[in-house]
């Protein structure tokens, strides 16, 4: 079984690759870059004047499975996946219950390989339970299959619980990705600090609760000598540590996520739940400042953050509404909208970002589209415009800040493992 | 110009036209409560709904006049009653009120956004009695009617609200009604109190009572909420009133004829004293009579628009 991608603008960055060829895959393997390949194939598919990209690695995905079904499954958040261009995702441990013990990794395996359409890699939690009390067994996790450790969601608030669970990962050799908040400082807040805050009399969360943790969480990676990945970069100060601790030589990685380069606070005067995410939605500079962050590579990648939630759990107050949008559709699209179509950078940039930046982060053999790599591909109508609209959203939950917006550049058609997953 | 929006939400979404309509509505109703037969025709036909989730006597008092003033059939829901403490959820009760053919829905709440959230959702009209730390537009109405009935005007007034601004509808309310009207707000408490970013919505903030009453017009005194101080941040009750509390040496040093208000109900001795609450610079009462005018307009404009176009967000 071999597929050929003809006629499209190939681009590589793990190759210095941008250029219009034909890209062969067999066997569930790129087998081909080249100009005009014309043999018997069995597929062919017409990438005339659009984009072909390695599938989208997304390091920060709420699959919800076990536990919380009504939410997503593996089948559903795959699948949106697929429709997102994304052909690998990390799956987040706060799940019922945690993904912390060896048992549920297993079981969580097994339902991967029978529903998931994409790559699905696993981060487990480190603490038992993320209750930020007792470490969890990370080369036993790594063992079974575990590529990844957060609590995510909440932080590891002691530090000397936290500075042992770097060191005990550093000797693991698993990497770390840190849900960098301190609670004490967040408390009970539910949108930014700060005038949208006292207009809507809703209590702020401050950016001081996210760089604070930031900071620590660097601080410490760099005592212990290990390389810790920040998640969901959102504010100005956030990219400002982060770019003065690489320049200072400190090896640390991050991410944002499409919503904190795209939406300012403003978007939650109407009280629209959709719009509630931590951290929240900051001002209009944070938005520059971000993007200046992408430009300048203080901020390696781009991950959705996608955290479906049932309406039950968002069509009420906006204090007890859940935190958290879904982004797995619309990540691509946002992104072209808001770097490509704004020039904050240009396509090959953007690739790496959303995928051969979090491939490396995580080492795994993802990201590229060399020769004998796994074909994980989307083609991409790049000028194409759409509207998000609700009832067209794959995943189980339908909390899109970005419904009823207009978005510039479509998935034309995912390919995992050399296998059309998504045709658009 | 006529009104057009099906809720009252806040005064935030209001245009200056819009909260001129309300207060000469207001005014062509105020003498209705001075007949003998205190009761027009007006919503007769109509059922208000006060849908409380917080403990409120006056307001919901007011409303309730209000309502029977205009002929409108009222029914009361209580938190305590109702089938929300069974775990309904608001907009579930929303629907159901509206499918009781109610027209109205008089909404206090304790979580910010609670009544724009409702009126997204329903076809009939919604009213904010006051959610969370919001808005509460029918009291800074009333507080807008009765300064300007007072002196005459309010554009170019120099009004203070004094107190807990951080966590009060009532201060969220005045200023962006007051300052669409062209009054000069200024803001003062202890800083711990004034919210971060005040100044954006067109005040002055101080934190020195003296300096906020020298040249003010109008003085709207905040009830202080020491219930509401989880963390003991708030200075010390008399403390407070050492340094914030309205007392007549402090009214002394003012513009003689300072008009004096306060939303009730009073912590006497703690905001201001007894001499100046009951003085000859009080409007309070005023205040509590005036209330009834302003919820007559408030209900009798929103009805007349979802009458009108069902099916309409015109917020």
């Amino acid at each position: 079984m071999n597929l050929l991608i003809k006629g499209g603008r190939v681009i590589d960055p793990a190759n210095n690759l941008d250029g219009a060829f034909d890209l062969l895959i067999d066997n569930g393997k790129i087998a081909k870059i080249a100009k005009g390949i014309r043999n018997g194939v069995d597929q062919i598919i017409d990438a005339t004047g659009k984009i072909v990209s390695p599938g989208i690695v997304d390091m920060h995905v709420h699959l919800r499975q076990p536990g919380r079904e009504d939410k997503e499954t593996v089948a559903t958040g795959t699948a949106a996946a697929a429709r997102g261009g994304v052909t690998s995702v990390l799956t987040m441990p706060n799940t019922t219950p945690a993904i912390d013990d060896v048992e549920v990794v297993e079981d969580l395996l097994g339902i991967i390989k029978k529903d998931a359409v994409v790559n699905v890699f696993i981060c487990a939690a480190i603490t038992h339970g993320r209750e930020g009390k007792e470490l969890t067994d990370f080369a036993k996790l790594k063992k079974a299959g575990a590529v990844a450790i957060s609590d995510d969601g909440v932080s590891v608030e002691d530090d000397s619980l936290m500075q042992a669970a770097l060191k005990l990962a550093k000797k693991t050799g698993i990497n770390v990705v840190c849900h960098s908040e301190d609670k004490s400082l967040s408390a009970a807040g539910v949108v930014n600090a700060g005038f949208t805050a006292t207009r809507l009399g809703l209590r702020g969360v401050s950016k001081e609760s996210e760089y604070k943790r930031v900071s620590r969480d660097i601080e410490l990676a760099h005592k212990v000598g290990i390389t810790v990945h920040i998640a969901h970069v959102s504010c100005k100060e956030t990219v400002e540590i982060i770019r003065e601790a690489k320049n200072k030589g400190i090896k640390v990685t991050c991410e944002t996520a499409p919503h904190y380069f795209s939406l300012s606070d403003e978007a939650v005067l109407a009280y629209d739940t959709n719009m509630k995410i931590n951290p929240p939605l900051r001002s209009k500079d944070d938005i520059e400042a971000i993007k200046q962050g992408l430009k300048d590579g203080t901020i390696d990648a781009i991950a959705s953050d996608h955290a479906p939630h049932t309406e039950n759990e968002k069509e009420i107050e906006f204090d007890r509404a859940e935190f958290g949008v879904v982004g797995l559709e619309t990540e691509l699209a946002v992104s072209i909208t808001e770097l490509i179509e704004t020039g904050v950078c240009g396509w090959p940039k953007l690739v790496e970002k959303l995928s051969l930046n979090p491939a490396k982060i995580l080492g795994i053999n993802k990201g590229t589209l060399s020769v004998g790599a796994d074909a994980d591909i989307v083609v991409i109508s790049p000028e194409e415009e759409w509207i998000v609209r609700k009832n067209e959203l794959v995943s189980k939950s339908k909390n899109s800040p970005f419904i009823g917006r207009t978005l510039k550049g479509r998935v034309d058609c995912t390919v995992c493992k050399g296998k059309v997953v998504y045709k658009g | 110009m006529s009104w057009t929006k099906k809720d009252l939400l806040g005064l935030e979404y209001l245009s200056k036209e819009e909260l001129e309509l309300i207060l000469a509505t207001a005014e062509s109703f105020k003498e209705i409560s001075s007949r003998e037969i205190k009761k027009v025709p007006a919503l007769r036909g109509k059922t208000v709904v006060n849908l409380f989730y917080e403990p409120s006597t006056r307001t919901r008092v007011s409303f309730e006049v209000a309502a029977k003033r205009l002929s409108a059939d009222v029914i009361n829901i209580a938190t305590e009653t109702s089938s929300v403490k069974k775990g309904e959820t608001l907009i579930d009760t929303g629907t159901n009120i509206q499918a009781l053919k109610a027209d109205v829905i008089v909404i206090r709440h304790n979580y910010s956004g609670a009544a724009n959230m409702l009126a997204r959702h329903l076809d009939i009209s919604v009213v904010n009695a006051g959610d969370g730390w919001h808005e509460h537009p029918t009291q800074a109405l009333l507080d807008i009617f009765t300064l300007k009935e007072k002196v005459g005007k309010i554009e170019g007034l120099n009004v203070s609200i004094v107190g807990d601004i951080a966590h009060s509808r009532v201060a969220r309310s005045d200023i962006w009604g007051l300052t669409k009207l062209g009054a000069k707000v200024t803001v003062c408490a202890p800083k711990i109190l004034i919210p971060e970013g005040i100044e954006h919505m067109g005040v002055r903030v101080t934190h020195n009572i003296d300096e906020a009453m020298r040249n003010a017009d109008a003085i709207n005194v905040l009830r202080m909420q020491f219930e509401r101080d989880e963390k003991a941040v708030f200075p010390q009750q008399l403390e407070y009133f050492k340094t914030y509390g309205i007392t007549l040496e402090r009214l002394e040093k003012a513009k003689k004829d300072i008009v004096v208000m306060h939303p009730g109900p009073i912590n006497r001795g703690i905001e201001m004293s007894s001499e100046v609450a009951d003085g000859k610079n009080s409007v309070i009462l005023e205040q509590v009579t005036n209330g009834i005018a302003v919820r007559m307009a408030v209900l009798f404009l929103v009805a007349q628009v979802a009458d009108s176009k069902k099916n309409e967000f015109t917020h």
